[in-house]
């Protein structure tokens, strides 16, 4: 296990060493990222100019979502995003390269095509939820704040996951590429803003069809002692549960594509 | 190790292909891509795969490789399966594909080199050991800085043997290594391969479409059609048993009838060139000629020898 | 000639088939998020810069579906090929260069709205009670205004492609641009959500005619007089951008003359 690690250490370092190389284009890009991530709230910002609360949430605790999610949205970009290369290398026969090494196919893409530059909207996420935090008037326990920790990590989990998977199911046809955007990219954005602005049957289709809701809705619930209808109390605190089951469901689906691949060669 | 290093029993492979048969309906249709192979490969053996496109050649590497699954028979490669040992299997063996490069495209050469190091986990004076013997033996040091891209295809050929063999393989499987290459890179990667045999003992298996590869490399040829073999042993042999024959080709000073001659066929007649095939031990090359000369004013001659083209053509087409 | 070629544009866009759906999905889920957004919003208002919650909720499905029209200009194909050096070729053919890229674009454009950007409007239409006029004048001034939307917006990615001639690298350029672009013609949110000096200074400038203008006539905001200066303002801006196109255009021929490509 630490070896893999130092494994991972070495070829991300090789892709970062490369990256650097063009610094200027590099900086360049890593603050268009930032920027257009930005463009996201000042929606919210506009929209606030307008009305105090929307469907019951402040300024300070939307922001807070927003920066949880883009949080653990960019964590996965940055570090799993890779794997979205998987149907294209199947298509142009460079994936075969991958499985005749000694290292999962998964741990090779995700190290082989690492960018760095996606790091520009994480920190945009951060900025975010650092201020959000700085406005909120929360009491801010031990519980709290490791809540706050758990529900990064496990929404970073929870993205991962659900790019894994899209990227795994992919190499079936070209058109679950672009389905693939609607949970990612939509996954995201939708949870920028609280799900109580959803219709009824939506709020339950996050909830417990589809884990957005645990990304940082459920655990928003308990740090910022909000009231919702959806869902019981023990929820708040499931998200590290559901984003292990969203993992095991990924990885099984993930293997099911390798498997399928090596059995048809395509 | 006892044993061959390399095995196959009855090993087949199918394609489920689905084509559309009209506006919805779909048809499968069941390709057999190899149907049936067993062969066995010693250590230390180097041995040629051919055969016509889509014979299954390509399709054999994948499954010996772990890249692919076979349908039915058995496959052991360095006494394990690679579809069950996969990783374990890899670290043992060396691939390369012809046209497809294992190398960080846009990274120097040498930072190619040194990530397959972590990968495969080579202890680094060994694998140091290994870069400069290799780049000496391929003459890639003016290149090591160069990033993979702006390589020619004979310079990344170079490069992609140069990892394939760095973590010591028991084995190196090649596809296709010599195809579009120049004729300088070919000669330069099979004397590479016939000395990494030589001082290494590794094992080799190469496809190929280019028979001077066979006729360089390879003692022992395998020839694959439809998923088959369809021969299985020494090139020499293969030569002997079809190689009494000789050609005698003549340029004549004017376009003539094909020659008729006792002990010759005229086999083929352009212009004012015939080809004529005699056997050795029947008559001489000399002898032919002196009846050529009489019969027509001769210009220009030629003797060829059976080469393994000619050879193979005849195992495709007439059987062994 | 040029309409051969926006056809060929159109057919070759059709016959990527794949991918549509997906997309059609995508476009239909981020109208829903961002039509959800504004019913929250207008919970606590009743107008907003002369939107009612019926326009904000159409606003933000027919703004998806426009994003399809205007996004896939192919972003940089004629900077690749002024990097590559295959544009000195483009340049020397008797077609005027400018008219081809136009015309392919009204092509794919044209598929894109048929194919990527009504079904989404549809979609909405099936949840959210959407404003849509049965006036004809409407209907026609909309159809106007989408085709003057996708020139305009064209004449802006020309100009920024047509950089390559003098700046190594435009794709930070070309970021800006698209940034600036998503920001002020409304596609974040209605330009009429603006604060008021930021909403003036936004219809001053070219992007509101890419998204906004056409949007805010296909709502109906724009009657009469209003109507035709609004579609005037569309037809002066892609009078002017493709002016600038084509001297820059001229001008990068000198150089290319000049310099031997």
């Amino acid at each position: 296990m630490a070896e893999l690690a130092a494994i991972y250490v070495r070829l991300v370092g090789a892709r970062i060493r490369g990256d650097l190389q063009y610094r200027t284009s590099f900086v360049l890009f890593i603050t268009s990222q930032f920027l257009v991530a930005f463009l996201d709230f000042l929606a919210i910002a506009i929209i606030f100019s307008h009305v105090p609360r929307l469907a019951g949430w402040s300024l300070a605790e939307v922001m807070f979502l927003y920066g949880a999610t883009n949080v653990s949205f960019n964590l996965a970009d940055v570090f799993i995003s890779p794997v979205e290369t998987l149907p294209g290398r199947v298509r142009m026969g460079t994936f075969d390269a991958l499985l005749t090494r000694p290292l999962g196919p998964l741990f090779q893409l995700a190290t082989e095509e690492f960018a760095l530059r996606r790091v520009g909207k994480l920190i945009q996420g951060v900025v975010i939820l650092v201020l959000a935090i700085t406005r909120l008037h929360v009491e801010w326990t031990a519980a709290r704040v490791g809540l706050t920790a758990v529900m990064l990590i496990a929404g970073a989990v929870i993205f991962s996951a659900i790019w894994i998977a899209t990227a795994a199911l992919n190499i079936f046809t070209v058109e679950t590429t672009q389905f693939g955007n609607a949970f990612t990219y939509g996954g995201n954005f939708l949870s920028q803003y609280p799900i109580d602005v959803y219709g009824v049957w939506l709020r339950r289709v996050f909830a417990y069809l589809l884990p957005i809701a645990f990304v940082n809705y459920f655990p928003a619930l308990y740090i910022l002692g909000r009231e919702s209808s959806l869902g019981v109390l023990a929820l708040r605190f499931a998200s590290p549960f559901v984003a292990l089951a969203t993992a095991l469901v990924a990885a099984a689906i993930w293997r099911f594509a390798i498997r399928h691949y090596r059995s048809t060669g395509s | 190790m006892t044993g061959p290093l390399i095995e196959l029993t009855d090993v087949e492979k199918t394609f489920v292909v689905r084509r559309r048969a009209g506006r919805l309906r779909r048809v499968r249709t069941e390709v057999p891509a190899v149907a049936g192979i067993s062969f066995s490969v010693p250590a230390g053996a180097m041995v040629g795969y051919i055969g016509p496109n889509g014979a299954g050649k390509s399709t054999t590497i994948k499954m010996l490789t772990g890249i692919l699954v076979p349908s039915g028979g058995a496959l052991r490669v360095a006494g394990v399966d690679p579809q069950r040992r996969r990783v374990e299997l890899a670290r043992r063996i060396g691939v390369v594909f012809g046209q497809r490069t294992q190398l960080w495209w846009d990274l120097p050469l040498r930072d190619s080199f040194e990530l397959l190091r972590h990968i495969y986990r080579v202890p680094a004076d060994r694998h140091r050991a290994n870069v400069n013997a290799f780049v000496e033996l391929l003459d890639l040091g003016a290149l090591l800085d160069t990033p993979v891209r702006q390589l020619s295809l004979g310079q990344r050929m170079r490069g992609d043997l140069t990892a394939a063999l760095l973590h010591d393989p028991e084995i190196v499987f090649l596809d296709e290594p010599t195809i579009g290459l120049d004729i300088v890179s070919k000669v330069a990667v099979r004397d590479f391969l016939a000395e990494i045999n030589r001082e290494r003992g590794t094992t080799v298996l190469l496809t190929t479409h280019d028979l001077a590869d066979i006729e360089r490399l390879c003692p022992r040829i395998l020839i694959i059609d439809h998923g088959r073999v369809i021969y299985d042993g020494l090139v020499d042999a293969v030569k002997e048993r079809l190689g009494g024959e000789r050609t005698l080709v003549v340029d004549l000073e004017e376009e003539a009838a094909p020659l008729d001659i006792a002990g010759a066929r005229v086999f083929r007649v352009e212009g004012r060139r015939q080809w004529l095939r005699f056997d050795r031990d029947e008559t001489t090359a000399a002898r032919l000629v002196a009846e050529v000369a009489a019969q027509a004013a001769l210009v220009d001659l030629a003797v060829e020898e059976p080469d393994i083209e000619e050879v193979v053509r005849r195992i495709y087409v007439e059987g062994m | 000639m040029y309409w051969e070629v926006a056809r060929r544009a159109f057919r070759r866009y059709a016959t990527y088939r794949g991918a549509t759906v997906g997309r059609i999905f995508t476009g239909s889920v981020f109208g829903f998020i961002r039509a959800y957004v504004m019913v929250a919003v207008y919970r606590s208002r009743v107008d907003i810069g002369g939107f009612d919650v019926v326009d904000a909720v159409t606003f933000a499905f027919v703004s998806q579906g426009l994003l399809a029209a205007i996004e896939a200009f192919d972003t940089d194909e004629i900077a690749q090929r002024i990097r590559t050096g295959d544009i000195v070729t483009d340049l020397y053919r008797p077609l005027d260069f400018q008219r081809y890229w136009l015309s392919q674009d009204l092509g794919r454009a044209t598929y894109h709205v048929l194919a990527r950007g009504i079904p989404p409007v549809l979609a909405g239409a099936l949840v959210f009670h959407l404003r849509v006029s049965s006036s004809p004048t409407v209907l026609v001034a909309f159809v106007l205004s989408v085709v003057l939307a996708v020139v305009v917006n064209f004449g802006m990615r020309f100009i920024v492609n047509l950089m390559a001639f003098w700046l190594v690298d435009i794709r930070g350029l070309l970021q800006m641009f698209t940034l600036s672009e998503m920001f002020f013609a409304g596609l974040i949110v209605p330009i009429t959500f603006f604060p008021h000096w930021l909403e003036t200074l936004a219809r001053f400038l070219p992007f509101a005619g890419v998204l906004q203008l056409p949007v805010e006539i296909f709502l109906g905001k724009h009657v009469g007089i209003e109507l035709v200066a609004t579609l005037a303002t569309q037809v002066a801006w892609a009078i002017a951008l493709l002016a600038a196109g084509r001297a820059l255009v001229a001008a990068a021929t000198r150089k290319v003359v000049v310099q031997g490509g």
